[in-house]
């Protein structure tokens, strides 16, 4: 009994100390530091003020907010349209298969999205890969403007945040019963009305789980938009990183930050919701 | 005859190498409920999919009242099925369950609500319809499963070993459940099982299948107390076999040598003189004596009681023969024989009334 005690008691302090050290001492961090005022010497400095939070909201700062949820719905959206058959196709690839798909789609993650990124631009550019090939094959005849567009971000964004769509989404119509959908067809139910009625209720934990893996980073990948968004497309991921290593404004990047926290915390309210309460299953 | 409401002509369907199914013919008339019993793997299962619609077959053709529906998909087919494991949907309620059939083909919403009322009251679950299925027991869930095919009032009902998952004394009462459910809507079912008992108390027709064919189709007393091939009789029931060799066969009589006895049977089947035979006779069929109760012992055969297995209502002992197998003899407590003490060890003769048994030909 001891000996378990004492173990329950380590393990839990390291988990309870991981996450204080680095999940809970950074958001305190933040919040402090948005509410001090900016100092040329030290950074940050008392008096405390909400000012920078006033600035964020009213400084010209609101249509880039809204302009970044635009285009993480959008990213999103599409990976959710584009995620949900191939997770679909995964979970009814034979035994053979499924391992190789999977591995296919991971291993991409195995080399830096930094990285891939610059892959993205080589594909992208005026005489990069794309437009080389669509000149060859006669399909046009002067290059396509498409790095520095939403076009080209969206992709980028897609392109890395795809997984987190197609993982939860598989594990998730993994577990559905394969009788369900004979079941469906067998009482007269077509294609569409068995993927309405039966699959698609089955997998709203796994589209939840999915939508806020790729909602959430697509609002503060800045990196993407910056290589291939250019100096034109800015995002709060931009913006934060720029009021901090650029203007060195520390307390209204931080303030973006928990304006940025804030908004992910109403975006969980659903998630959370939709969580299956336990029931009473009689036997 | 009846013209049969569904037919299946020479199907034959593989899995790879396996053949699951071969040149296999089964008509089932109108009104009927016919269950096709045999052990797991004997491709009874993958017939009923054919039924449903969820396997083509490889060759072969499958009629519903005269119509050749072998390429229809299930969606298409006045067949529902209800399966082993209920496949209930359990985002719905107990309502919405049953009605999906209804909504998917259209049905206007009144009748819908009509109609689904008066089948969960057929299955007394009508308190039950704002429940989810997992907040039902397993012989609710199965009525809810019987509930929702039923509902779209189907040509024949499928029905996949619905009762395995229940324990016995549910599946017997839903034993009784279903065989009422299916006379009072005249409903043609067809019930898999690999449950000897459930199929003979239930069934107007039993066939028994193995290894992809069908062995033998007929009444459960026909399938009992006649069966036509050892696979039939071992499977169905307890059955002692001795193997015979025919000393004279007439058109009455058959005479056969057993245990170093030779006893005359009626027997209409005629047989070769010399052949070998099995000689199948039913445990509670045997009559057992002891030796100061029979004085002629021409018919009878001579063993020694091994084990005696007491169980209320019977006595069961199993009996080594001298120089030949161990069988087993199931005695009733009646008034002819109150006396039902046996002892290990003890000595004992074999006797059944002649027209009893039933004689097969050798099966290696």
């Amino acid at each position: 009994m001891r000996a378990s005690q004492r173990f329950k008691f380590i393990s839990l302090s390291i988990t309870w100390a991981w996450f204080g050290i680095f999940v809970l001492a950074p958001i305190v961090l933040i919040g402090i530091t948005s509410i001090l005022t900016q100092n040329e010497i030290s950074i940050v400095s008392t008096p405390l003020t909400i000012q920078s939070f006033y600035d964020t909201l009213t400084g010209g700062y609101a249509p880039i907010f809204l302009y970044s949820l635009l285009i993480a719905a959008t990213t999103t959206l599409l990976c959710l349209l584009i995620g949900y058959p191939f997770a679909f196709i995964i979970t009814r690839a034979s035994n053979r298969f499924r391992p190789l798909m999977l591995m296919l789609l991971m291993i991409p993650f195995w080399v830096s999205s930094l990285i891939r990124a610059y892959a993205m631009v080589i594909m992208l550019k005026a005489q990069g890969l794309i437009n080389i090939a669509l000149i060859y094959l006669g399909i046009i005849y002067k290059p396509l403007h498409l790095l520095y567009t939403d076009f080209a971000v969206m992709s980028g964004l897609l392109y890395n945040l795809l997984p987190f769509m197609v993982l939860p989404l598989y594990a998730n119509l993994a577990k559905l019963d394969h009788t369900l959908i004979e079941a469906a067809q067998d009482l007269g139910a077509t294609r569409w009305q068995t993927f309405k009625g039966v699959i698609l209720p089955h997998s709203i934990p796994g589209i939840i789980s999915g939508v806020i893996l790729v909602f959430l980073p697509a609002m503060t990948l800045f990196y993407i938009p910056e290589f291939l968004g250019g100096a034109k497309t800015l995002l709060i991921g931009n913006l934060i990183q720029h009021e901090f290593l650029v203007i060195g404004n520390w307390p209204k990047g931080a303030a973006a930050s928990v304006i940025l926290m804030l908004i992910t915390l109403l975006l969980l309210i659903p998630y959370w919701k939709s969580q299956p309460k336990p029931t009473r299953a009689k036997s | 005859m009846h013209n049969p409401i569904i037919e299946l002509k020479n199907i034959t369907k593989a899995f790879g190498q396996h053949i699951a199914l071969q040149e296999l013919n089964l008509a089932v008339n109108n009104g009927e409920f016919l269950t096709i019993l045999g052990p797991s793997g004997c491709g009874k299962t993958t017939l009923l999919r054919l039924m449903g619609g969820f396997e083509q077959p490889d060759s072969g053709h499958i009629f519903i009242d005269g119509y050749d529906i072998t390429n229809l998909p299930p969606e298409e087919r006045l067949v529902n099925t209800v399966f082993q494991s209920y496949a209930l949907f359990p985002h719905m309620t107990i309502f919405n369950n049953v009605a999906f059939g209804l909504k998917c083909n259209g049905i206007d919403k009144n009748e819908i609500k009509e109609r689904v009322e008066e089948t969960l009251k057929i299955v007394s679950l009508e308190k039950y319809s704002e429940r989810k299925p997992n907040e039902l027991s397993g012989g609710q869930k199965q009525r809810v499963a019987i509930a929702r095919a039923i509902v779209n009032r189907p040509r024949v009902l499928l029905l996949d070993e619905p009762l395995s998952a229940l324990d016995y004394k549910l599946r017997k009462k839903m034993q009784i459940e279903l065989k009422q459910l299916q006379r009072r809507l005249g409903l043609t079912f067809i019930f898999i099982t690999h449950d000897q008992e459930e199929a003979l108390s239930m069934s107007d027709r039993v066939v028994i299948m193995n290894d992809g064919k069908i062995l033998q189709s007929g009444t459960p007393r026909d399938i009992y107390e006649e069966p036509n091939s050892l696979f039939a009789a071992e499977f169905i029931g307890e059955a002692n076999v001795f193997d015979a060799i025919v000393t004279e066969s007439t058109k009455q009589n058959t005479t056969l040598k057993v245990q170093n006895k030779t006893i005359t049977f009626p027997e209409p089947k005629q047989f070769k003189a010399g052949e070998k035979v099995h000689l199948i006779v039913r445990p509670e069929d045997l009559r057992v004596w002891t030796e100061k109760e029979v004085k002629n012992t021409d018919d009878m055969l001579p063993g020694q009681v091994e084990q005696v297995i007491y169980k209320g209502s019977t006595v069961d002992l199993i009996v080594r023969l001298i120089d030949g197998p161990l069988i087993s003899a199931t005695e009733f407590f009646d008034e002819d024989d109150e006396d039902l003490f046996y002892e290990n060890g003890e000595k004992v003769w074999i006797h059944w009334l002649p027209g009893w048994e039933v004689i097969l030909p050798y099966e290696g």
